[in-house]
């Protein structure tokens, strides 16, 4: 196996030296120079982060194979600078059984862009009534950490109760998508004076925000973790901000897109722009990006939710909820926290690598760049701009809310396990990428 | 002119009074001998109807017959939308048919906007109601009758200023609420919604209005005008309201509230009445209810609607004394 020398890249935005890779890890640092046979990256003016890692991941495979597919999906991923992804249970059959988990996760490892790391449901059919296999689930090849019924609230709070209980057994978390769903029947939008207005059925924010209040006091009760999915609203920053203060175990996630978009987005009733939990005002995305800033929100995940075109061309209250988001979310996320001074590149190293590793018990990131660790990183050219359209989606859905937004930041190179999954800005060939990685992993 | 009709938002003071000022032009046609006008000859209107409502569906039918376009009438019951068809596949039917306007009643707020903006097709699209949206021809007509209350053979050229009007009811869930609150407030109309907390929108404080919580307090405001609208028995049974008797005796506009009313306060509902309910029978049959004049002038609204967006702007000027 050869190796690959990356000359010139400035590791987190801060210094810049080469780092060597072999047989898929960081061999080396420093003022390097190139070997026989070894590969050359010219990353001047790039700068180099570690492999991020997406805590929520819909690739839709087994069922949705019509919105995306792992292969899809982590193509995806790759294009965005991601080299984990973790695979929401939501498919069909759902990821409830060690047999499903297994198969989703194989069909990562034989793809090799990205690590595909399964998320088990926390209960039979995310039906909410009877605790699926967890254990099952954690002891698989697949060795699931985190479980969720995402897309739907572990709205029971004695089912929820049990389920942090027993998944804390296996050192693993309940990722919960916190949706009162008495209070959001038939909801559509935020409720606000412009649902009221749009006659939109309004989704209010305390649905939010008191199953958030409800959880990190079962957490602290019975001494589990605990991670919110998809944040949305002011609310629930101040909530997940007490918790901490407390010293509850809760760790939280923002989407890119309640970073940027609000509600008023839904004004001219295109159903992009519909997705759950729904976009909120200005004083939430505000509220979000000093959260995130500050640490109250740990990480950045994409709620990446591919759907085909027929299922958002309708009316609004017919279409899905739902937005895909792994090719944009680091231009995203320049732009609302690197651009506007509230990040540093480090700090994007942390909310979008080193922590969602962490909550997921990833290995392998817990020293982003070091010599020793496994070659996970993405080069970016942060200087670039461009008009976002269609033809930035890698994926086999079109549903991005930002088509025709100026966005900056383009991904020039993404490595996984030292191989490249992306050169020069193109995605490489699935069967370049499933060759390589396969020598990388035997060897 | 506006190209199509999907909110009474899109309506400035001027080309709201326009519409009504061509409305009457329409409503003197009604008692020639020959009701037929020729402006939309060789035109095809399509009424497209999602959702049932016969009284809305026939007074388009009619408008449009009396302007001599051919209409064409698609219910979305028993045809191939209730077989999974989409509003885009329909749309795109209706503009390979060259159909010159679509008439929309959907069940979802937003359909009229989309069917006007994604694209599928370039018929001039007007809203005959859109989920819990708007419903902008029954807004006008509401206007138009309150203006021929009010100012008889002077109506025209003036809008509605400084008339009070309470309009009591399912603020929440209500399209004709939306497109009254918004035209009769550009039409200077002072506007008071009436609702028990639980069927007013959030964030009405938003909302150019004056809200009240309980009926006496809006008729002791001395309103020129009471619209009541229709409430739905279902929702009683999503705890909005505890039963249609508490509904009646605190919101209902009971004989004993009638004699509160001023002696020109018009009684107005959109139909069709719940008796008994958000209406007493002596309110519904008194002098002062509108309701039969809504139905007549629901006509010469449309007509006007349709006229000013099919038959083409330069007619519009001329029919209405040309454009400033």
């Amino acid at each position: 196996m050869t190796g690959i020398l990356i000359r010139g890249a400035s590791s987190l935005g801060e210094h810049t030296d080469d780092i060597r890779i072999r047989d898929g890890v960081i061999i080396a640092r420093g003022s390097l120079t190139a070997e026989l046979g070894e590969r050359v990256i010219d990353a001047a003016g790039l700068i180099a982060l570690p492999g991020l890692v997406d805590l929520h991941t819909h690739l839709r495979e087994p069922g949705g194979e019509a919105s995306e597919t792992v292969l899809t999906g982590t193509r995806a991923a790759a294009a965005g600078g991601f080299t984990a992804v973790h695979a929401m249970a939501n498919t069909s059959p759902v990821a409830d059984t060690a047999g499903v988990v297994e198969q989703v996760q194989r069909l990562g490892e034989r793809h090799g862009y990205a690590t595909v790391r399964p998320i088990g449901a926390v209960t039979v059919g995310l039906a909410g009534e009877q605790l699926a296999e967890i254990g099952a689930m954690a002891r698989s090849t697949a060795a699931v950490r985190v479980f969720s019924d995402d897309g739907f609230c572990v709205h029971d709070p004695l089912i929820m109760r049990r389920a942090l209980e027993y998944v804390a057994t296996f050192d693993g978390v309940v990722a919960q998508h916190a949706q009162e769903p008495r209070l959001t029947q038939g909801a559509q939008m935020n409720e606000g004076a412009l649902s009221g207005e749009l006659g939109l059925a309004g989704w209010p924010a305390v649905a939010e925000e008191a199953i958030i209040a409800r959880d990190v006091l079962l957490a602290q009760h019975v001494g589990a973790r605990l991670h919110i999915c998809h944040v949305s609203t002011a609310g629930s920053v101040e909530v997940v901000r007490w918790a901490k203060a407390r010293g509850i175990a809760v760790t939280a996630e923002a989407t890119p897109h309640h970073l940027l978009l609000t509600e008023d987005l839904a004004r001219g009733y295109d159903a992009r722009f519909k997705v759950n939990p729904p976009l909120r005002r200005d004083e939430d995305v505000l509220a979000l990006r000093a959260a995130l800033a500050d640490g109250t929100i740990d990480i950045v995940a994409t709620d990446h939710a591919p759907h085909p075109t027929e299922a958002k061309e309708c009316t609004w209250a017919e279409a899905a909820f739902g937005m895909v988001g792994l090719e944009s979310a680091l231009s995203i996320v320049q732009r609302t926290m690197v651009d506007t001074g509230l990040l540093e590149w480090r700090g994007v190293a942390r909310v979008l690598s080193t922590t969602p590793a962490e909550i997921g018990r990833v290995p392998g990131y817990a020293e982003p760049l070091e010599v020793g660790s496994p070659a996970h990183l993405t080069l970016i050219d942060a200087s670039s701009e461009r008009t976002w359209s269609v033809a930035d989606l890698r994926g086999r859905s079109q549903n991005s809310p930002f088509v025709g937004e100026t966005l900056p930041g383009r991904v020039v190179h993404t490595l996984h396990r030292g191989v490249s999954t992306v050169l020069d800005a193109e995605l490489v060939d699935a069967e370049t990428v499933a060759a390589a990685h396969e020598a990388v992993t035997r060897g | 002119m506006i190209q199509h009709l999907l909110s009474t938002r899109d309506l400035d003071r001027e080309a709201a009074i326009r519409i009504l000022d061509v409305a009457e032009d329409m409503a003197q046609t009604a008692d020639r001998e020959v009701r037929k006008l020729p402006p939309l000859r060789g035109k095809t209107v399509v009424n497209l109807f999602f959702e049932d409502s016969t009284r809305t569906r026939l007074s388009f039918e009619s408008a449009a017959k009396r302007l001599s376009a051919d209409v064409i009438t698609f219910s979305a019951k028993g045809s191939s939308v209730s077989k999974g068809e989409s509003l885009k596949d329909t749309a795109q039917t209706l503009a390979a048919m060259g159909a010159d306007a679509i008439v929309v009643r959907h069940h979802d707020s937003g359909a009229a906007h989309q069917l006007a903006h994604a694209g599928w097709i370039d018929a001039a699209i007007i809203n005959a109601g859109d989920g819990t949206h708007e419903h902008p021809t029954q807004a006008l007509l509401d206007a138009f009758t309150m203006r021929s209350r009010r100012h008889g053979a002077d109506s025209r050229g003036r809008g509605l200023d400084g008339l009070r009007v309470a309009i009591v009811g399912d603020i929440l869930h209500s399209r004709v609420a939306r497109s009254n609150v918004w035209l009769l407030t550009t039409l200077g109309a002072e506007v008071h919604v009436v609702a028990p907390r639980t069927l007013l929108p959030h964030g009405i404080e938003h909302w150019p209005v004056t809200v009240h919580e309980h009926l006496d307090d809006a008729l002791a405001a001395a309103p020129g005008a009471v619209m009541m609208l229709r409430i739905q028995t279902e929702r009683m049974r999503d705890a909005f309201f505890p039963s249609s008797r508490e509904y009646a005796r605190e919101w209902g506009l009971t004989a004993e509230r009638m004699t509160q009313l001023g002696p020109d306060t018009m009684v107005m509902h959109p139909g069709p009445m719940n008796r008994g309910l958000e209406i007493s029978s002596a309110a519904a049959d008194s002098s002062a209810s509108t309701v039969l004049d809504q139905v007549t002038n629901g006509v010469s609204i449309r007509m006007a609607v349709l006229y000013l967006l099919v038959a083409g702007s330069s007619e519009t000027a001329d029919s209405t004394g040309g454009e400033r």
